[in-house]
């Protein structure tokens, strides 16, 4: 009851501000339309004006604002080359966008209508044609020649020596493969998923997969300038692994691996500091619609300097332990296998350095 | 080419020259046939703008509620239960309902109100008038096209009342996830409807643009050659082009998509583990329903913004008092455009994972379509220069249609370049990007035109004060709720996310998104105010007085105010020049009708 109410309280404001409009319109209709229509032109033809000076104040102040609140440095090296040609792109379309706007709000202006003014009949002109279809033409290709050059480096195979790390989506977290000693993942196949015992389908009968250690917390570990090379795979519906921070992302198809490479520079301990910010973690975010929990699917990337990471991977169990161990008592612990205790069997492996 | 009398519905064509009162002379046609299954084209514009204008207040009104949810994620707003009872019980949307408004906000606004609101009044209104046909090619199918789009509407509206919800996968429904009822609520029986309706849609959209370039091609009056068709019917004409060519992509699309989720079939279904257990699907290809589904989704875009740019370009020349300039090269690049959009869909699908090199090509080709779009701005700059400026509202919305024309099609230069949208995609700054561009300026686009058509359709105006307040309102809020989003998708802010406070790196815009939700409720109200302007003036209004209010070259201007079916009471007039002859008569006026005969010595343009 209450919101038809309110529906017809606003439904009765418009109507009275319609007619307010309707009478002002036919005051001045009655004062002279002539005189009134050249009036009014003036006054719009000054509010564009206004307009376009508190729109160029406006686009400084947001700057203002989002200074401090942007990506901090690229931390890798193709995102350094990311943000250089984001800049060029962005001073080429910033002179484009200022030089038209002024252009158009002037013309606007200058040329508002009057009781004097005649139009000029200027239809057409071929050399002002020829001149705004190279220029832009010309500028275009020296954007696509950047992007492609970009575009090649990016995509380019990862270097041999890369680390191989497997990152799977699932509704609603990211599962990350590490190889284990052997340095090699072994095979899956979606029908051996089991979610509780078996999560990604390691095949058990590859003993390439004994080792493999899989991160059920999304945690992305990578060793600084060290490239990393990401086989990204889906488990149900479209993922995309986003890495913000280093200015790339992929999409996790299901049936498809697509790939990733990068060597990030800044491990997360510099981050913080260069951020000032404590709590400063590099994230992976979900940037492809996959249903009621996208948006809380969250991993994240610890760079970490090679002893770090010899540490943290030193620490962990491998699946196929952790799995026997959790299997034993109750089936409850596999919601936070992580937290759940080496049960003694799994011997803490020395040195996974690949 | 029809200058002969074509007879459409007999006795129904009021032929008195007596304009004002042919309808009386004449028994009444029966209130069904002349509102309801009306064949007449300007009866059924009237019905696809009224229908659209439903469809844009539910839209924009899905946007206002998940807007509030983004700017105030700890609030709860009870007003919300009241529209939405489950869905946002204490007054909190549901995730699911989220992603359900997402989808159908967009699917609304995209297909419902920019496809069919927007061509479906416009090509209806203007083809017939502006090239001097007394009705389309086929009425009939003509109604049909209204029918099934109405039929498609209630199919979509139904959705929205099933128990699981509405589509809740994005507007674009990529599967897996609208494939598989597992993997969200929403693609259980909202899903069947959506695909339903859309199939429908589809074949709303081919009646509708079959029939508009049946027209334009064959139904043109005496002397109306392509080359003095005005700019409006240009753009019309290549818009039902794309449509033609591309919608049937959709179409198999949507139908694979049915098998699969219906028949077992894998079209797109591959290696798929899903609640709780292993799909028998093998060897489909997800990525496959993305090629067939932006084969039209990128025409669609141009499907979307040809109709303003037509409109802009009549309207811009229309209030400059001056020729459009370029006349040619407007054509041009039009013909460069429409060949473009059926070449660069992939580049949404850049991170997608297909092959780099492939990637390349279509980031030349979408960059190329930057040359058209350039010179079509520089032209209506240049028409503007040097001209005679009057600011009604159909003109300040032609104008904030180039501005933002602009603003939103150089963002199309960051995430059309792969290099750049490997960081862009799928973040704030494709919202904002597309929001602007065929967002809010088509709807500029369309504005403009109804503001400037409207004495034509309903023989008085709107008022113009309050298109003012309208205008202003519109211009500035579009401009604060999108560009703060570029930003924060550079920032990375993925899209589509119904929450940011537990990510470190997002849940700093917060006041942001809240100063962003609260201007889209401002802009929210002032569509209102035009959707009250709007129908208050169809009763209203200050009645037409001059057939030619504008004072404006082209053929529409020359029908009766309130013109029966069959448009001119007499013989169809016979065209002699080109639509833009804006310069002096020789009898002082500032414009020569397009049924002036050239006078002596006078050059055809």
């Amino acid at each position: 009851m209450s919101v038809f109410i309110t529906t017809l309280l606003v439904f009765l404001v418009f109507i009275i501000i319609y007619q307010i409009g309707k009478a002002s319109e036919y005051a001045s209709v009655m004062r002279g339309e002539e005189n009134i229509k050249f009036r009014t032109n003036r006054v719009i033809a000054w509010i564009l004006v206004a307009f376009f000076i508190l729109s160029m104040y406006g686009i400084w102040k947001c700057n203002e604002i989002f200074k401090n609140l942007m990506l901090p440095v690229a931390a890798c090296e193709n995102g350094v080359k990311y943000d250089n040609m984001f800049f060029v792109t962005l001073a080429v379309t910033g002179i484009v966008f200022f030089a038209t706007q002024a252009v158009l709000f002037w013309f606007a202006y200058r040329y508002q209508a009057t009781p004097t003014r005649k139009s000029e009949f200027f239809a057409h002109s071929n050399k002002l044609e020829l001149l705004w279809t190279t220029v832009p033409a010309i500028a275009m290709a020296i954007l696509v020649a950047i992007g492609l050059k970009n575009w090649a480096t990016v995509t380019s195979d990862a270097p041999a020596n890369a680390t191989v790390v497997e990152i799977v989506g699932k509704q609603f977290n990211w599962l990350v493969r590490y190889p284990g000693k052997d340095n090699e993942l072994g095979k899956r196949d979606f029908r051996k998923i089991s979610d509780a015992n078996n999560i990604l389908g390691l095949d058990w009968k590859d003993p390439h997969n004994m080792d493999d250690i899989i991160s059920q917390k999304g945690e992305l570990h990578m060793v600084v300038n060290k490239p990393t090379k990401l086989l990204i795979g889906s488990r149900d519906v479209i993922h995309d692994v986003g890495l913000s921070h280093f200015r790339v992302k992929m999409d996790a198809v299901p049936g498809i691996t697509t790939t990733l490479w990068l060597t990030p520079t800044i491990t997360t301990a510099s981050m913080k500091e260069i951020t000032h910010n404590p709590d400063f973690v590099y994230e992976i975010s979900c940037d492809q619609m996959c249903g009621k929990g996208h948006y809380s699917m969250r991993g994240t990337v610890i760079v970490e300097t090679q002893a770090e990471y010899d540490a943290w991977m030193a620490a962990q169990q491998t699946y196929y332990a952790e799995n026997n161990a959790a299997s034993a008592p109750t089936a409850a612990n596999m919601a936070a296998p992580a937290a759940a205790k080496p049960a003694g069997d799994a011997t803490p492996k020395a040195s996974m350095k690949p | 080419m029809n200058h002969a009398e074509i007879i459409i519905d007999g006795q129904n064509v009021a032929h008195h020259a007596a304009a004002e009162h042919h309808d009386h002379d004449h028994h009444e046609q029966h209130f069904i046939w002349k509102y309801i299954f009306s064949q007449d084209h300007k009866m059924i514009s009237k019905q696809f703008l009224i229908t659209g204008i439903i469809w844009a207040v539910i839209g924009a009104l899905m946007s206002v509620f998940f807007r509030l949810q983004l700017g105030f994620p700890d609030s709860t707003f009870p007003i919300m239960e009241k529209f939405l009872g489950e869905w946002a019980k204490g007054g909190k949307l549901t995730p699911e309902f989220y992603y359900a408004l997402i989808t159908m906000h967009g699917t609304i606004l995209v297909f419902f109100v920019l496809t069919a609101g927007l061509s479906g009044t416009f090509a209806n209104l203007l083809i017939p008038y502006q090239v001097g046909a007394r009705d389309m090619a086929s009425p009939f199918m003509n109604m049909l096209s209204y029918w099934f789009f109405f039929a498609a509407s209630i199919i979509m509206l139904t959705s929205l009342f099933v128990e699981t919800g509405p589509a809740s996968g994005g507007w674009t429904t990529y599967p897996p996830l609208s494939a598989l009822k597992e993997a969200s609520i929403g693609s259980g029986i909202g899903m069947d409807l959506w695909l339903m309706g859309m199939a429908l849609f589809v074949v709303s959209s081919l009646l509708g643009g079959l029939n508009y370039i049946a027209t334009i091609l064959n139904m043109r009056t005496k002397g109306m050659t392509m080359t003095r068709m005005p700019l409006t019917i240009w753009a019309l004409f290549f818009t039902a082009v794309l449509g033609v060519l591309s919608f049937p992509v959709l179409f198999s699309g949507v139908v694979l998509l049915i098998f699969d989720r219906n028949f077992g079939t894998s079209f797109y279904l591959s290696e798929i583990f899903i609640g709780g257990k292993a799909l028998p699907h093998i060897g489909g290809s997800a990525i496959l329903y993305q090629h067939l589904f932006w084969f039209l989704g990128h025409p669609e875009v141009y499907i979307i913004m040809l109709p303003g740019m037509g409109m802009a370009s009549e309207i811009l020349a229309t209030h400059s008092r001056k020729p459009i300039f370029g006349y040619f090269a407007m054509i041009i690049s039009l013909v460069g455009i429409t060949l473009l959009a059926f070449l660069v869909w992939a580049h949404h699908m850049f991170v997608t994972g297909m092959s780099p090199f492939l990637g390349s090509i279509f980031v030349l080709l979408t960059l190329l379509i930057a040359v058209p779009s350039a010179v079509k701005v520089f032209n209506w700059l240049t028409t503007m220069w040097r001209g005679n400026i009057r600011f009604n509202p159909p003109m300040l919305f032609a104008i904030g249609f180039v501005s933002l024309f602009i603003s939103g099609g150089l963002t199309g230069l960051f995430l059309g370049n792969s290099a750049l949208d490997i960081h862009l995609h799928d973040t704030y700054f494709v919202v904002a990007h597309f929001h602007i561009v065929m967002g809010v300026s088509a709807f500029f686009g369309m504005f403009a035109g109804i503001y400037h058509w409207f004495p034509k359709m309903f023989g008085r105006f709107m008022n113009n004060t309050l298109g003012y307040i309208h205008f202003f309102i519109t211009i500035a809020g579009a401009y604060l709720i999108f560009w703060p989003m570029h930003y924060e998708g550079i920032a990375g802010m993925p899209r589509r996310y119904y929450d940011f406070s537990a990510w470190e790196s997002f849940k700093h815009f917060q006041d942001i998104n809240a100063f962003i939700s609260v201007i889209s409720i401002v802009v929210f109200f002032a569509q209102l105010l035009f959707v009250v302007n709007f129908f208050a003036s169809i009763f209203k209004g200050r009645k037409v007085t001059n057939p030619n209010p504008w004072g404006s070259t082209t053929l529409e201007w020359t029908t009766p105010i309130n013109p029966g079916h069959g448009n001119w009471p007499g013989e169809i007039p016979e065209v002699y020049r080109w639509p833009y002859d804006y310069k002096d008569d020789g009898h002082g006026g500032d414009f020569i009708s397009q049924t002036t005969p050239l006078s002596p010595g006078e050059e055809s343009h």
